[in-house]
């Protein structure tokens, strides 16, 4: 068994009289992305901040790597807790400082390094986050996606081996929010950080995570994968996560995998047993460097006029779309075979190769003179109603993916 | 259970603010102590040097003005005293140990105490509300090191500076009003600064100065820093009133360890 990185046990605070954390349990695993959600109010802050060391609890034990925090001397400490970077809510960057002045600070502080080196390691970390034009800029002057970048890149700049995210994507529309989740996985890939994060963004956040930890009335009430959390049966996934998803529902017209399920399992009841229903699963591939290449804002934009399109052209035929994965989609075709389902995905194919690609190109805001690398895969599988769990037709539809459509690029940089 | 007021439980309000005075006091002496001790960092000299030009070069204009125009003031009024007993001659002696001994280091504190300790409280009062200390606490700066100790190291460098120039401009002033526009002999009036003001002087007006430097940039720094902590407002207002009693405070105080300090030298 795993040891976990962090440990909380039996940890409580409180402030005057109001119980903040009540015998928190939980634990956080290396090299994971862990996301702790809960309604406003309900401490997650708070718990982050005690990852961190701002705040110490009033009961209970924190363990680091299998050590108590507070057992451990002062220049222990400072090594454990120098190994966290924490990006805040409100970015926290210096406005008197500017970008790069802002992202060199924790070197010139906390290390020995030459001033040439400090400059180097700057420098690249701007060019990977984009930010080289406004590096002379004071955070005033950027917008609040760039600011979340620069506030990304000094908690990324001394190589952390923990980074903890207080709700990175506040305040930020619906694109911006994915862009943002999309970052935060690209360079936790890239670099091999353990991340936690808060955050409300339902079911976006699940795409990136492998675990998740629901807090509610200061109690972990849930921590597991977030397909197990699809499965917890709660109150507060129905208060907390259900209207969250209504509301994802009505800004981007594509259904969460959650709700994709519940409607399936609906049409499924309505149907015979043994009847036949088809699954396709569209795959956006190498969107990581499309991202790369045209930046996380427009790499979401993409993906939004993807659904779109898929919602449009299948809804015709009868047919609901949902987002499966951070890059994936979901088409269900209740009232077909799979050979009347390679049919509409052949037609499918050739009008997305056809008009399809510039069509999402126009709609992503994605400039014609622009070439951008794109490929989409596609996978059918089918099965009857009642015969097998969906997650597995999901699995099969992924095995039989192949390439329906590719642009080729030459990526400048 | 709502706390009694001064009219309900005069005793319990009394102690409980002497409480709360006691504590703020020791919390205070603490803050200096740590914040003294980290001047010697080896990372502070470059941050210690831009404070030495915030605090102490950029208060120059201001501090010459105000001394120019006390030393002007002061020449028209003692040399109008002095007339009266036929001693217009020592009006130089009278000017400079006025100057050196007790003007100089008051006016020239109160003067930095409104330039710089207001922005002092305030932009570290600011830094503490949008959380940039907290954020300093994260990535393992120690913000009494990075924030407020250059600012006291800065200030206990300028203030005696600047009372220095302010010393030297009003003695000029006082030139200005006593002979150039009533009359008295220029030799007689720099003969008397010279003979007039002794090494003590000189060393008492330092001693001064430098006691109001820590006074001024501790309660200023102190004030902002625990802007978040105030019991009677939040956020921006508490920035405005922090900043309000620093300057408050840090003038009261300065006049309150002037007397002081005179009468241990004295």
């Amino acid at each position: 068994m795993k040891t976990p990185l962090i440990e909380f046990q039996k940890v409580s605070k409180r402030f005057n009289n109001h119980v903040v954390l009540d015998q928190v349990d939980l634990t956080i695993y290396e090299g994971e992305v862990t996301t702790i959600i809960g309604k406003s109010g309900s401490g997650k802050s708070v718990l982050l901040k005690h990852i961190i060391g701002l705040i110490t609890p009033d009961e209970g034990i924190i363990l680091f790597r299998g050590q108590p925090v507070k057992k451990m001397g002062k220049s222990e400490q400072d090594r454990t807790f120098s190994q966290i970077s924490y990006m805040f809510q409100n970015n926290a960057l210096f406005d008197s400082m500017t970008v790069s002045e802002n992202i060199a600070l924790p070197l010139q502080q906390t290390t020995r390094l030459s001033q040439k080196a400090i400059e180097e390691r700057v420098r690249a970390r701007i060019g990977q986050m984009e930010l080289t034009d406004v590096a002379r800029n004071y955070p005033s002057e950027l917008s609040g996606g760039m600011q979340k970048r620069v506030a990304l890149s000094r908690a990324l700049v001394v190589d952390p081996r923990i980074v903890l995210f207080d709700e990175p994507t506040t305040g930020q529309d619906v694109i911006r929010r994915n862009a943002i989740l999309s970052m935060i996985a690209q360079y936790q890939r890239k670099f091999g950080f353990t991340a936690v994060l808060i955050s409300h963004d339902v079911p976006d956040v699940f795409f990136i995570s492998n675990r998740i930890l629901a807090l509610s009335d200061g109690k972990i009430i849930f921590q597991g994968t977030p397909e197990q959390f699809e499965e917890f049966d709660h109150p507060f996934v129905d208060e907390f996560v259900q209207s969250l998803e209504d509301f994802q529902e009505h800004l981007t017209g594509i259904q969460s995998k959650r709700q994709f399920k519940a409607r399936n399992q609906m049409g499924l009841r309505r149907k015979r047993p043994q009847e036949s229903y088809v699954v396709a699963l569209f795959t956006l591939q190498d969107f990581d460097q499309l991202c790369e290449y045209l930046g996380h804002t427009q790499g979401q934009e993409i993906l939004n006029a993807m659904g779109t399109y898929l919602n449009k052209h299948f809804g015709a035929v009868g047919g609901f779309s949902a987002r499966q994965s951070k890059n994936q989609f979901t088409t269900f075709l209740p009232f077909s075979n799979l050979n009347e389902a390679e049919r509409i995905v052949e037609k499918f194919a050739a009008d997305l190769r056809e008009e399809g690609l510039r069509t999402i190109q126009a709609e992503a805001h994605v400039p014609q003179d622009v070439c951008f690398p794109f490929a989409i895969l596609t996978g059918l599988a089918e099965s009857q109603a009642g015969r097998e769990e969906i997650d597995l037709v999901f699995r099969k539809a992924e095995v039989t993916q192949k390439e329906i459509a590719r642009v080729y690029c030459e990526i400048r940089r | 259970m709502d706390k009694e007021t001064f009219f309900e439980s005069p005793v319990t309000s009394l102690g409980r603010t002497a409480i709360r005075w006691v504590n703020e006091l020791g919390a205070m002496v603490l803050f200096l102590l740590r914040t003294f001790l980290m001047i010697f960092h080896p990372k502070q000299f470059p941050m210690i040097i831009h404070q030495v030009y915030f605090i102490g070069a950029r208060s120059a204009t201001i501090v010459m003005l105000v001394g120019l125009f006390t030393g002007m003031v002061l020449g028209l009024q003692l040399f109008h005293t002095l007339v009266k007993f036929g001693s217009a001659g020592v009006l130089g002696t009278a000017v400079a140990l006025s100057l050196i001994r007790e003007l100089g280091p008051v006016l020239t504190a109160i003067m930095i105490t409104a330039r710089a300790g207001s922005s002092m409280a305030a932009e570290i009062g600011i830094q503490r509300i949008s959380e940039q200390i907290d954020a300093l606490d994260t990535m393992r700066i120690d913000p009494l090191r990075y924030l407020v100790s250059p600012r006291i190291a800065a200030s206990i460098i300028s203030f005696p500076l600047l009372t220095a120039l302010f010393d030297l401009i009003g003695i000029l002033g006082g030139f200005v009003t006593g002979v150039m526009m009533m009359g008295l002999n220029a030799g007689t009036y720099f003969y008397r600064v010279r003979t007039g003001v002794d090494l003590e002087d000189i060393t008492g007006g330092f001693v001064k100065s430098l006691v109001f430097a820590v006074l001024v940039s501790m309660i200023c720094c102190f004030q902002g820093y625990y802007t978040h902590l105030r019991r009677d407002s939040y956020g921006a207002k508490a920035v405005g009133l922090s900043t309000t009693s620093a300057v408050v405070v840090s003038c009261v105080l300065i006049l309150v360890a002037d007397y002081v300090v005179t009468s241990l030298l004295l």
